[in-house]
């Protein structure tokens, strides 16, 4: 029988120990991996998520607020823009294209965006990406009541082509705030992984005239996506400097997806918290494995003594005692792909749920490695005094 | 030629207030290829140092023990670890079995050190002693004298040259002990092992053709039983 086989015997007869300290093992081999893998997928999906756009121009208010109504669709928008101010925006030389967002209502809790179907058709979300609709669909034609549905929304909603729908005024869904207009459907964006898969799109000039809508904001939008000329560096300074230091009425949000890392960087101090835990359960783990194979090296003494007396090396004892270790770890990190698998794609499921994104917990990354090497080290750390210990057993005092 | 030969054996261990104290001093001692010696002594009579001192398990302050020509005192522990993984056999009055293994498996560790393995070979030993539909059984599963029975088998299974039996019947009533002494004394004869057989019991004595009271062959002077292996 090999040491293999006797180390693996060793940790099925202490099976409940055994077990729970592989469950630390995964616990704290998947808090690694989630704190530093999954958290940098979020970050880097999040920022890779900017729709193609370099800037967002919106009303004055937070640079993250705005982001995140224009590009994200998740927060209010701080208020409303002039038509004018887009136009004009529209005319610097280094605007390559420029989109006007306008936001208000919804449909069961999904967003309606009004935007021009040059966005849809002429814009690429990402490098080579251009949106495209699933067979059989349209995009709507500018003052129309028609709605192009994101993917992901019209999973959640059920929806097809042809099927008409009531707007709810609000961006939370409000059964009796009913719009007395009927859209309806005439195509279904194909997934883009991004948050546009989770808003209903129309033409702005529907959210602009809306039935209960202040006539008065008719032309207003809600913000301008912006997307520079190649090679255009310094257009993002400059209208830095006009809109957000020299004039008082609007706000730039440029790089679009600075914005989003800045945000994750103003929230660090949580992901510390959270490296902290993790560290914390990796090293209760280690010293689980270390309690669980030391206590049992009192009632092991007469084993070991016995394979000694059946001629094991001391090496030999030391070995098994040591892949004891090894294997529980072994089998935790295993385990603890399991549960970052489970984990990350249960996360991942509700983030795009709620913003769109689509998030891959196995993007590569070097947590990915260093996370399971770290947990196999602090394993083979801590079964190192057990298996001294084994390796010091007086046969003789021990056989009787 | 002796297979085992001892002369001018000497151990002692250390004892609180008395510096060192003797416990076995053999000025000469020899068994023959598959002899069968029964060695007589009390409690405290050296009889499990000097087992042990045989098996390479505790070493020798000085002189020498020959087994097939090799001086088991002058090897190093790996090499005493291997000596005895090859050429002896043990057998232990509380038999020493691993619980975590079934009987096969525990025969099957007799062999793990030494030559390997060897599945059919464990097996007729199993059936030999009586023992082949418990193959799967394990330890705590088995009465006294089946568990005696697994270790003789166990003994025998990386077919010694020698086999050591310290009161290997000492926990066992009469019947079960007739049996295991039975049992120890024709296997070892079917495997052509010699069997160095330990104990206080005066009844096994027309057992044996050959019978050695270690206090007489044991000079030296045991004082406590507490200890060092000392018994």
């Amino acid at each position: 029988m090999s040491p293999v086989a006797m180390a693996f015997r060793g940790v099925r007869e202490r099976r409940v120990s055994s077990i729970i300290t592989i469950l630390a093992v995964a616990l704290a081999c998947s808090l690694l991996m989630l704190v530093w893998a999954f958290k940098k997928e979020a970050e880097q999906s999040f920022a890779g998520a900017n729709g193609g756009f370099d800037a967002v121009l919106g009303p004055r208010g937070s640079k993250l607020q705005i982001v995140l109504n224009a590009l994200y669709h998740l927060d209010e928008s701080p208020g409303l823009m002039k038509w004018e101010d887009f136009e004009q925006v529209t005319k610097y030389p280094a605007i390559e294209a420029a989109y006007p967002i306008a936001v208000g209502d919804n449909y069961r809790g999904y967003r309606l965006v009004g935007t021009v179907s040059d966005y849809l058709s002429k814009h690429s979300y990402a490098e080579d990406r251009d949106f495209e609709l699933e067979e059989g669909g349209t995009l709507f034609e500018e003052k129309s009541m028609n709605a192009v549905v994101g993917n992901l929304a019209a999973r959640r909603l059920g929806m097809e082509v042809g099927d008409t729908f009531h707007p709810y005024h609000g961006l939370i869904y409000n059964e009796s705030a009913k719009h007395e207009e009927i859209y309806t459907v005439t195509g279904i964006l194909k997934p883009t992984g991004t948050p546009a898969d989770k808003v209903i799109w129309i033409p702005i000039s529907g959210i602009q005239t809306m039935s209960g809508h202040n006539p008065k904001a008719a032309t207003d939008i809600s913000a301008a996506l912006l997307k520079f000329k190649q090679g255009a560096n310094m257009a993002g300074f400059q209208l830095d400097m006009l809109y957000n230091k020299q004039g008082n009425r609007l706000t730039l949000a440029w790089p679009a997806n600075r914005t989003i890392v800045q945000f994750f960087d103003k929230i660090s101090w949580f992901d510390k918290i959270l490296q902290a835990v993790a560290a914390l359960v990796a090293i209760i783990a280690g010293g689980s494995i270390l309690a669980i194979l030391y206590n049992t090296m009192n009632e092991r003494k007469r084993d070991i003594a016995v394979l000694r007396a059946l001629g094991a090396k001391r090496f030999t004892v030391f070995t098994i005692s040591l892949l004891e270790a090894v294997g529980m770890t072994l089998a935790g990190v295993v385990a603890g792909f399991v549960v970052y698998a489970v984990l990350g794609f249960a996360i991942g499921e509700v983030v795009q749920r709620e913003t769109g994104v689509l998030l891959n917990p196995f993007t590569g990354n070097a947590a990915m490695i260093w996370a399971p090497l770290g947990m196999l080290g602090i394993g083979v750390l801590s079964g190192l005094l057990p298996s001294l210990k084994a390796y010091r057993t007086d046969v003789s005092k021990n056989l009787s | 030629m002796a297979l085992l030969s001892i002369r001018d054996l000497v151990k002692a261990y250390p004892s609180e207030g008395e510096g060192l104290v003797e416990v076995v001093n053999v000025a000469g001692f020899e068994l023959h290829p598959g002899e069968q010696v029964l060695l007589q002594g009390e409690s405290g009579s050296g009889k499990s140092t000097l087992l042990n001192l045989i098996a390479g398990i505790v070493v020798a302050d000085s002189g020498e023990i020959l087994l097939s020509g090799e001086n088991v005192c002058s090897l190093s522990e790996s090499a005493r670890d291997a000596h005895r993984a090859r050429s002896l056999g043990y057998v232990f009055q509380n038999f020493n079995l691993l619980n975590g293994y079934t009987c096969l498996e525990n025969v099957e560790l007799g062999m793990s050190f030494g030559a390997g393995a060897d599945r059919e070979f464990a097996l007729q030993l199993l059936a030999r002693v009586g023992l082949a539909n418990r193959q799967n059984y394990r330890p705590d599963q088995l009465s006294q004298g089946q568990k005696q029975r697994v270790a003789i088998a166990r003994a025998l299974a990386n077919r010694p040259k020698l086999v050591l039996a310290d009161e290997p019947t000492g926990n066992l009533d009469p019947t079960n002990a007739a049996i295991a002494l039975e049992l120890i004394q024709s296997l070892c004869r079917e495997n052509g092992a010699a069997l160095l057989f330990v104990s206080h019991d005066p009844q096994l004595v027309s057992k044996f053709g050959r019978v050695i009271d270690l206090a007489e062959l044991n000079q030296a002077v045991c004082l406590s039983s507490k200890g060092g292996g000392i018994e």
